[in-house]
């Protein structure tokens, strides 16, 4: 009963039909052939695109810088193969609109050959600030979805006093089992990069010395990642692995960090202020390759599965490649195929096509069947709240949908259309098959745009504002000086009479 | 290439869940006590409960017409065949068949349509018109037939039914009475002691349901065992039905216990009226009940409180309907007040404070 007082709330949530046998029982292919052609989106990260540096026509070796980060929330992006440099221009995005983005065309020359590396004997001997250094260099981002810039967060993580590394294990999205089988696969690699942040987080700051403990939360439908994690982590006891319910979300990093340490993070702050942050392990092992073997971020596991899919599995392919060359490898259906979904069939985009390539957040690729997918026969709300209930951030979506459909954006933004996390909890649930996620993403879009147009007009009237009291401004000098030339011609016409009075 | 289909966001997969299959998951569930009362009180019943529901959809059809509307595809979510049958449920098993249609028109076009259809009703339809038809024909809604089960020799045959259902009841004394509910209301104004009151009654025939009553709604039993099950089915929470009776048992409760003569006991509270069937199917109704837990709770017992208040002090025997009735006003307020807390921030919206370390 006392266990039961003490375990934190778990607030909304669903349980959605795994689906992730197929593919989190096979190991982890590595022989995808590699691609003749590879598209490397310049902005595959939060913050500013990075810019390239170098020429079409240019050789690149696989790791080789070939756009730079820009500005303080960047990440730069490295060759994923060896090969020519075909083209820099427009190519269209990973997104569900496939509007055309900057991207850089690489022919590869099928030798995938390394670019000489420097890497440390021991990085535990370098400075904090060195690791972020290296981690920023390797291009790694949040490899669970997110795509923060990871060294930003490692930076944050040194100025505030953070007490808990939570390292996000959890996979709550159905069909997906990349992390799972990496956890399985390459635990011990996941903890040294555990170590490395630990390490790269570390204050210089006697007084804000802390020693920050990590906490690796995996879903207790895997149990297999959790033993093999657990073993890796054992002589290590700064770090701790612990099995969470699976419940969908889960992996929601506030909703993760308020089971683990019991705190939640405020809106509108991040979560280091409160001390805690969160990575995935995807990155913890990106971190591990980028420290100890010198390797940038180039490539990627993904989960290919779906019921339009022949041979679903996890699979590590450069990034840059295109969907379609992945659909080929893995047998997909392109009859059976009612929809393609990059990431999870809960948080995902579905894609128009297959021709655009998967990038640093790509954590799979789905080809489901109209059978998979929910019915989009829309019916009337009746107010059942399931969707009250099952939303963890605890908003009402069907008032807000409501206040959306009538046009009421204000009301919505008032009761809570920013706090929505879009994680699909409420589209799920919702027996009417109203596709709520979609509303409030048009609503957010929509609000940010009229925010702009309204800005917009603000600045144009300070601008008309301004001319005016300029046009006034010069019309009043252009009388005062008329008047001051009047005055002088008639002082000088008094001036003249008086002399010739006098004369 | 796959061609273009279709694009969304969010949840791609979904739950086995329908509005058509939640209807008739709840027609289900009322099917048994639905099935006893048919029984209870013979042919004229179902003469009665036929009538009643294939109004409301014939109601439902025409308004959707009316409006330029496909009309089966919306019947066929079975929200019209379950108000019909929740109406039906309440009436007079032996009401002429006038009542069940002009009923079905009150809930249907009054209660549903012209709010603008599912979903967009303030009151519950079945409520509506229970109340509407109460105030609008005194006799026809209190006019309570004795038990009289189907193929008893007693009881009215299959031509006998349709005279009965078509141009009304005669000799009404030696086949009608009093509710158990209605008796006690009487009998107190004649300043009579409960215990003289209830000499005759049995709790066990009215928690079976053998009792003078409305069609379907005498037999606590079964509509429990149906309530139970729908919350077993996740269909309907537990917080509405228990903050409901909770509070009628504690109300009535501590009231017996001061004055035994004067009220009621819970018991009899619960297995009497319309109490279960108001508790689990129709103070549950999804469109007309607050959306949060803490909101069901306080909807619950508001209900429960009028319940309480209209049978014990008011001029009807009766006050489910009515109580409902006050509280679906209440919902739009309980829905404004009480609001589930944001992720990240305090009751009133604000951002939480960063806590100091």
């Amino acid at each position: 009963m006392l266990s039961f007082l003490s375990k934190p709330r778990i607030r909304g949530g669903i349980h959605a039909e795994e689906n992730k046998a197929a593919t989190a029982t096979q190991p982890i292919i590595y022989n995808f052939p590699l691609p003749e052609k590879l598209y490397i989106p310049l902005q595959q990260h939060v913050g500013k695109p990075a810019e390239p540096l170098i020429r079409v026509g240019d050789k690149v070796l696989k790791g080789q810088l070939l756009a730079y980060s820009q500005g303080m929330i960047s990440a730069p992006v490295h060759a994923p193969s060896s090969g020519i440099i075909l083209d820099v221009n427009d190519y269209p995005a990973p997104h569900p609109s496939a509007l055309p983005i900057r991207m850089i065309v690489l022919e590869t020359d099928g030798k995938d050959e390394w670019i000489p590396v420097q890497v440390p004997l021991d990085p535990f001997q370098l400075a904090p600030e060195d690791i972020s250094l290296r981690v920023g260099a390797a291009g790694i981002v949040g490899m669970g979805g997110a795509t923060f810039p990871t060294a930003v967060k490692l930076n944050m993580g040194r100025e505030n006093h953070i007490d808990t590394l939570i390292i996000n294990g959890a996979e709550c999205e159905p069909y997906l089992s990349c992390d799972d089988r990496l956890m399985q696969e390459r635990a011990e690699q996941i903890i040294d990069g555990v170590r490395l942040m630990l390490h790269g987080m570390e204050s210089r700051d006697a007084i804000n010395r802390f020693s920050t403990k990590a906490v690796v939360a995996i879903e207790d439908n895997k149990p297999q990642a959790y033993l093999a994690m657990q073993e890796a982590a054992k002589s290590y006891p700064l770090i701790k692995v612990i099995q969470i319910p699976t419940r969908y979300p889960m992996g929601w990093d506030r909703q993760l960090i308020r089971y683990v340490t019991g705190k939640e993070v405020p809106v509108g702050c991040r979560s280091s202020e409160i001390g805690v942050t969160i990575h995935n392990v995807g990155t913890a092992h990106a971190v591990h390759k980028a420290i100890r073997h010198g390797q940038p971020l180039v490539s990627r596991v993904i989960t290919v599965s779906g019921g339009a899919v022949g041979r679903p599995m996890n699979v590590e392919v450069p990034l840059g490649t295109l969907i379609s060359e992945l659909f080929n490898f893995c047998q997909v259906n392109t009859e059976q195929t009612a929809r393609i979904i990059m990431g999870g069939p809960m948080m995902g985009d579905s894609l128009p096509h297959t021709g655009l390539p998967t990038v640093k957040a790509t954590s799979g690729i789905l080809a489901l069947t109209a059978s998979e997918l929910k019915s989009t026969d829309e019916q009337p709300c009746i107010r059942c709240a399931s969707c009250v209930t099952v939303c963890p951030a605890g908003l009402r979506p069907l008032d807000m949908a409501n206040n959306i459909r009538i046009n009421q954006l204000d009301i919505a933004v008032d009761i809570g259309l920013k706090d929505c996390i879009s994680c699909g909890c409420c589209s799920y649930i919702c027996p009417s098959n109203i596709p709520l996620v979609q509303y409030f993403k048009y609503a957010s879009g929509e609000v940010a745009a009229r925010q702009q147009a309204q800005h917009k007009s603000e600045q144009t009237k300070r601008l008309i504002d301004t001319r005016n009291a300029r046009m006034e401004r010069i019309a009043r000098q252009q009388l005062e000086e008329e008047q001051a030339r009047i005055a002088a011609k008639k002082e000088r016409e008094r001036l003249k009479a008086e002399q010739e009075a006098l004369a | 290439m796959i061609p273009h289909k279709k694009l969304s966001s969010g949840a791609h997969v979904g739950a086995n869940a329908s509005v058509s299959h939640i209807m008739w998951q709840v027609i289900l569930a009322l099917a048994p006590a639905t099935a006893f009362g048919l029984l209870l009180f013979g042919w004229p019943a179902l003469n009665l409960f036929i009538i009643t529901v294939s109004s409301a959809v014939f109601f439902e059809a025409f308004c959707l017409r009316l409006s330029g509307r496909m009309a089966t595809p919306v019947i066929m979510d079975g929200s019209a065949v379950l108000t019909g049958w929740l109406l039906a449920m309440t009436l007079p098993p032996w009401a002429p068949w006038w009542v069940g249609v002009v009923g079905s028109a009150i809930a249907i076009i009054l209660g549903k349509q012209v709010y603008g259809g599912l979903g967009q009703n303030l009151f519950n339809p079945a409520m509506l018109a229970r109340v509407a038809l109460l105030i609008s024909f005194p006799i026809e809604l209190t006019t309570w037939p004795n038990v009289s089960p189907l193929f008893f020799s007693q009881s009215p045959g299959l031509v006998e039914s349709w005279h009965i259902t078509f141009s009304g009841l005669e000799n009404l004394d030696a086949t009608t009475g009093a509710t158990t509910l209605g008796f006690i209301k009487t009998e107190f104004s004649q300043n009579h002691l409960l215990s003289d009151i209830l000499k005759d009654y049995s709790g066990i025939l009215n928690v079976i349901g053998w009792t003078r009553g409305s069609l379907a709604e005498t037999s606590a039993l079964l509509l429990v065992l149906g309530g139970v099950w729908l919350i077993r089915q996740g269909i309907i929470q537990w917080h509405i039905p228990v903050s409901l009776l909770l509070t009628v048992t504690v109300l009535a409760g501590v009231f017996h216990l001061m004055d035994d003569q004067h009220y009621v006991s819970p018991f009899l509270h619960l297995n009497s009226g319309g109490m279960m069937c108001v508790a689990f199917f129709i103070a549950t109704d999804y469109v007309t009940s607050p959306n949060t837990k803490a909101g069901q709770l306080v909807f619950g017992a508001g209900c429960g409180l009028l319940i309480f208040v209209i049978r014990t002090w008011g001029a009807y025997p009766e006050g489910a309907a009515f109580a409902i009735l006050l509280m679906n006003a209440a919902t739009p307020l309980i829905d404004h007040y009480i609001r589930p807390r944001i992720y990240g921030r305090d009751r009133k919206g604000k951002p939480l404070e960063i806590p100091k370390s």
